[in-house]
């Protein structure tokens, strides 16, 4: 069963169109990561999948909860966890009131509520802090107090906005195994986020948005479904013969010469490159290496942002 | 609506506003200045005035200090509900609040549970005071214990907690449209206006005994359910999140 299953979902704040019919599924236990340039909507989803407002049109089940049906908004909202774009910390309280406070609205019994508070503090590297005010916080471990906090009452399905923004190399690696350990007890993550190596490193598949949803799949689906690879063949002496020979073989692909490198473009990675040996092979040449440059997640999503036009 | 909810928010609102010093100064202030203030006006009256006059205009100057706990329990209410959603919107906690299982209807109540609860302990200690001591300087020259009355019975019991809850969801209301604290207790200061003009209509010729004042509490029975029925629309997931500034 998907965890989380949209269809057509759209958002009109007066005549702007934020969400514009986003179909998507996750699976339980994935983790999906959603990109999208600044104001492609991925702050308005989430919100619309974790029923804080509602939908325009379209429908989503979210942990089998139907969005916009007042009869299972609670029992939604008991179920996930969110991370809210600003992090909305009580600065006047401590760590371990706020947490508290949320475990109470969670229905967290008083003795889990005070072990998961100890537990997700400690992950955190704040247990020492729990005493201290938020206010006296920096901007990293408020993050991590927050991230703590849409975890205190064990949800199945966790929404992440942006948890690694403003974030140390450290904190964020932290913030990351903490994922990972969330995707370990199956449950299901949905990270909004600009960073693509993070993606890269922990989604098992993504979505790009761009009001519409341009694309989903594993990233190296994405990578590799993508044309704009390039093989690079390295030579032992490279003559023009040869660069003749791979041109003639390969046209129309561009075959450029960068030092003692071929540089071949590719459509097909699994038909060009063995046709670019025999090539050189044929011509009298030696390979001494021969490395598949695939596009990044990063190519990946500027020519999807930057290039893809809105459909009408 | 599940009370226990909502108390989960009161409680937690409260001990906020425990920590905020001008908050509680008022909560206290306020009970203090009524309950031994006008008994030691009284005093003074009493006590500089020839006996004869006393018993009959006493009774209307007493009643007319008792309408302060009305006016009071209009006024208090305003800063600490102010606070409670102004400071929310402030460090924009209500996303994650809202995200918890709790409906709007119940985070809405106990923010007013946690503006009406403390104010209503300090109207009822504020008015013990005012009334064991005016009966204490009053006794004397009344020759009867003044109060309790069906008129401080009516205030107490009907007017203040509906003037406190007018002003509780006046405060809501306009707390959604501004930024910070101090422009919300400044608008909800209107709500003081009508309780002045009463007053002040009280001093010169209106009566504000039991009658009269029951006559108010209906009036203001239909404001509260009209604001309720408004804040509960501006106090809304939707309107919160996307509209409010
Ligand atoms: N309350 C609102 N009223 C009007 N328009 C809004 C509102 N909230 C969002 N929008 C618009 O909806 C679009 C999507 O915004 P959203 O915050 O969902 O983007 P995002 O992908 O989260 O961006 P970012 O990466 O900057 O966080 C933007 O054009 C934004 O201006
Ligand atoms: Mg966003």
């Amino acid at each position: 069963m998907s965890m989380i299953h949209a269809e057509n979902l759209t958002k009109q704040f007066g005549s702007v169109t934020a969400v514009d019919r986003v179909t998507l599924d996750v699976q339980e236990g994935e983790v999906f990561g959603f990109l999208g340039p600044n104001g492609a909507g991925k702050t308005t989803t989430v919100r619309m999948l974790s029923s804080l407002i509602s939908k325009s049109s379209g429908r989503a089940t979210v942990a089998g909860c139907e969005i916009g049906n007042p009869a299972d908004e609670l029992k939604l909202r008991r179920q996930i966890g969110l991370l809210p774009e600003n992090v909305g910390l009580y600065e006047g309280n401590t760590a371990a009131e706020n947490l508290t406070y949320f475990g109470e609205l969670q229905g967290v019994e008083a003795t889990a509520l005070r072990a998961n508070i100890e537990r997700l503090l400690r992950m955190m590297d704040l247990w020492e802090k729990r005493d201290a005010l938020i206010g006296t916080f920096s901007k990293g471990m408020k993050q991590k107090v927050a991230i703590a906090r849409a975890l205190v009452h064990d949800p199945i399905l966790v929404f992440l906005d942006e948890p690694t923004a403003n974030l140390d190399p450290e904190a964020s690696k932290t913030v990351r195994e903490t994922l990972l350990e969330l995707k370990k007890e199956r449950r299901t993550i949905f990270l909004n986020t600009h960073n693509l190596d993070e993606v890269q490193r922990i989604c098992d598949r993504v979505g790009i948005l761009r009001t519409q949803l341009l694309t989903t799949g594993t990233p190296d689906s994405l990578r590799f479904g993508m044309s704009g690879h390039r093989t690079a063949v390295r030579l032992a002496h490279l003559s023009d013969a040869i660069v003749a020979a791979v041109r003639a073989r390969l046209a129309p692909n561009p075959v450029e010469v960068s030092g003692d490198q071929l540089l071949v473009g590719v459509q097909d990675p699994t038909r060009d490159n063995p046709a670019i040996v025999t090539a050189v092979v044929a011509a009298g040449g030696q390979i001494v290496s021969l490395t598949q440059l695939s596009p990044t997640l990063e190519d990946v999503y500027l020519k999807l942002v930057h290039e893809e036009a809105p459909a009408a | 609506m599940r009370f226990s909810q909502a108390w989960i928010v009161a409680r937690h609102d409260m001990a906020l506003i425990r920590r905020r010093r001008g908050l509680i100064a008022g909560l206290i202030a306020y009970p203090l200045g009524v309950g031994l203030g006008f008994p030691a006006l009284v005093a003074y009256i009493v006590a500089t005035s020839p006996a004869a006059g006393l018993g009959s205009y006493l009774p209307g100057l007493i009643n007319a200090f008792g309408f302060w706990f009305v006016i009071g329990a209009a006024s208090v209410p305003t800063s600490i509900a102010a606070y409670s959603i102004v400071g929310e919107k402030v460090e924009k906690s209500l996303e994650p609040l809202l995200a918890t299982p709790t409906t709007d209807g119940e985070v809405l109540f106990g923010k007013a549970l946690t503006a009406f609860v403390p104010t209503m302990i300090a109207v009822a200690g504020g008015s013990v005071l005012f009334m064991f001591l005016v009966d204490l300087v009053t006794r004397g020259p009344l020759g009867y214990l003044y109060y309790p009355n069906a008129t401080i019975a009516v205030e107490l019991l009907l007017l203040a907690p509906l003037a406190s809850l007018v002003a509780i969801e006046a405060s809501v209301i306009i707390s959604a449209r501004v930024a910070d604290v101090r422009s919300a207790q400044q608008y909800a200061g209107v709500i003081f206006l009508p309780l002045i003009v009463l007053y002040v209509a009280g001093e010169t010729g209106l009566s504000l005994g039991a009658y009269n004042q029951l006559i108010i509490a209906g009036i203001f029975a239909l404001v509260v359910l009209v604001l309720y029925v408004v804040s509960l629309k501006t106090f809304h997931r939707d309107e919160i999140l996307t509209r409010w500034k």
